[in-house]
């Protein structure tokens, strides 16, 4: 089935106007050598019957595993309504409403989503999302460098929390334009910032602070805003939403609250799904809104004065700035956010916070049962949320390894990344996890340790 | 039809310059311009001290429908600029050539192309026809 819409015909006309013999013709300044005839890594075409069972083989392969695994991206039960609504045709297309008066359906849910993250975050305004997490780092550090013309730097610095991918995404897009990611130290003992270690000299553009932490653990967030503040830089929190029913919000970080906040959405009612799509969103203070990226829905008045809903400050955007655009990354996940929204109707305040206090609960029971087994020791002595560190006596390549044969995803192995910690494991239950599954997971734990102690011996 | 000063220079990018008593030069956009962007809802200024090149970016201006670069009509460091826009930026549009002002420059001597105001008006003429 041919996909583009034009004929040999309508080619060669397009062609004579502008004066080309061929297709080619437009490709002449890539040199020749650059230039690849085919894609031959790539296998023969497949029907939609033989890819849709290789999907199915593919998926068996991956099995039904008990997940104790976060590190960025989070298992929670998702009420049916959300993807059964989700996906009716009305919401289905999430094609940004550039035309108001067909589309006040889709620009209310949007608006409705705003009103709720900035509430989760305690901030001014919200855009419609971005593309993930990740990128919303680098999209947040673009914007700080915009709007703080107070600081001339490009050096952005990160606590010891802030996720690594995270980083290496943010360098990808920023680093280009002169932006720098430079980790502050961590205490080890407590897995959080060391204070004692910060340079009184610094004066980067923007700090970055992660809330829980990548580790798991509380940072002492509203010091580092004033640390961060008295130096003149813009803080940019980076926040799990789940946690925010708990947690005290960005917004309320240190005398002034952190600047402007991002994270990764996928908590809010958006699957694993082998790593997405997720979502990122991003919310600021009032100042800041013309330099923040993305698309921003407003409620107004119509002429007969009912309510209605509309895209605003759109100056700030590709499709009128061109080059000067905030951003020049369009894709803002719609969809997903669809979701979040009506997961976070669904739920309602009350219900995240009980998704958020069962998580805590469970991960500190799974805590104080790993706690039991020997060659099982605390990984940090701060508190944690629905994430926490445990350290083994031994390496946790082969741990995991058997624990994955017994149909357990044991954690996040936190030991290439953080050399300094030892064999430290992450591991992470949420609401979805019963009393049985922690039981099943220490007994297993208990059994893997016994185990590898006999045949060592 | 459009109002001139005979007293300001004028450049291709609609703006205009006032060379004031103590050296230092006035910078605005001209009434073609507001007239052509429409009601201004924000005007992004430069900082105090900022150096900038004849014909780099200087200034956004900001209205309902459309937002624009403001060039530095010549080379200078930025001395002033209009704090009362940042509440009201429609004094742009009520008058662009006295209280409307964007910027004051200290000139560095790198002067972009300035036009008369008769130059100027033959350009309009120009963009009319």
């Amino acid at each position: 089935m041919p996909f583009i819409p034009h004929t040999d015909k309508d080619t060669a006309e397009m062609l004579e106007a502008i004066g080309a013999d061929s297709i080619d013709d437009l490709f002449d300044e890539i040199p020749e050598h650059l230039k690849i005839d085919a894609l031959h890594a790539i296998p023969e075409a497949m029907t939609e019957l033989q890819v849709t069972r290789l999907m199915h083989e593919r998926a068996r392969m991956d099995g039904t595993p008990l997940c104790f695994i976060g590190a960025g991206a989070y298992e929670h039960h998702i009420p049916a309504a959300v993807w059964e609504i989700t996906t009716r045709g009305e919401f289905y297309s999430a094609y940004t409403p550039y035309q108001a008066e067909a589309s006040q359906g889709t620009l209310q849910t949007i608006y409705e989503y705003q009103t709720m993250i900035t509430g989760l975050t305690g901030l001014d305004v919200s855009n419609a999302s971005l593309y993930d997490g990740a990128s919303g780092l680098a999209e947040a550090a673009l914007m700080a460098v915009r709007s703080n013309r107070k600081v001339k730097s490009r050096q952005v610095l990160l606590a010891p929390g802030v996720n690594p991918v995270y980083q290496k995404v943010a360098t990808a897009i920023a680093g280009s334009q002169g932006l720098t990611f430079d980790y502050l130290p961590m205490d080890a003992g407590r897995g959080t910032l060391d204070f004692d270690a910060l340079d009184d000299k610094a004066a980067p553009v923007a700090v970055v602070i992660q809330q829980p932490t990548f580790v798991g653990t509380l940072e002492e967030v509203d010091r580092l805003v004033d640390w961060a503040h008295e130096r003149k830089a813009l803080v940019i929190a980076i926040a799990n939403p789940t946690s925010l029913a708990l947690l005290k919000a960005p917004g309320h970080w240190g005398a002034e609250g952190a600047d402007i906040c991002i994270g990764e959405g996928q908590p809010l009612g958006v699957p694993l799904s082998s790593g997405g799509p997720y979502f990122g969103f991003m919310t600021c203070k009032q100042a800041y809104v013309r330099q923040m990226p993305g698309r921003i829905v407003g409620r107004t008045t119509d002429l007969d004065g009912e309510k209605g809903y509309t895209l605003t400050l759109q100056a700030r955007e590709q499709h009128i700035r061109r080059t000067k655009a905030t951003s020049n990354i369009c894709t803002n996940q719609g969809l997903m956010v669809t979701a979040a929204t009506i997961y976070m109707s669904l739920l309602g305040y009350d219900g995240l916070r009980r998704v958020a206090a069962e998580s805590l609960a469970n991960t500190q029971k799974l805590v104080d049962g790993l706690l039991s087994i020997p060659g099982v020791e605390k990984g940090f002595s701060t508190p944690h949320f629905h994430e926490a560190a445990v350290r083994l006596d031994r390496p946790l390549a082969e741990v995991l390894d058997a624990l994955a044969s017994r149909g357990i995803l044991g954690g996040y192995d936190l030991s290439p990344i953080y050399p300094m910690l030892g064999n430290t494991l992450l591991v992470c239950a949420t609401e979805t996890k019963t009393e049985a599954d922690l039981n099943t997971y220490i007994d297993a734990m208990r059994d893997v340790l016994r185990r590898s102690n006999t045949r060592s011996a | 039809m459009t109002e001139l000063p005979g007293d300001l220079k004028y450049t291709n990018d609609h703006e205009w310059i006032r060379r004031e008593d103590d050296g230092s030069v006035t910078v605005g956009i001209t009434d073609h311009a507001q007239a052509a962007l429409g009601d201004l809802v924000y005007v992004e200024l430069p900082e105090i001290d900022q150096e900038v090149d004849a014909g780099g970016d200087m200034a956004v201006v900001e209205s309902v429908k459309a937002a624009s670069d403001v060039y530095a009509p010549i080379g200078g460091t930025v001395v002033a600029v209009n704090e009362e826009l940042a509440d009201d930026p429609e004094r742009i549009n009520s008058d662009p050539y006295g209280e409307g002002w964007i910027v004051r420059l200290k000139p560095s001597g790198d002067d972009g192309e300035l036009m008369s105001p008769d130059e100027y008006q033959a350009l309009l003429d120009e963009l009319d026809s």
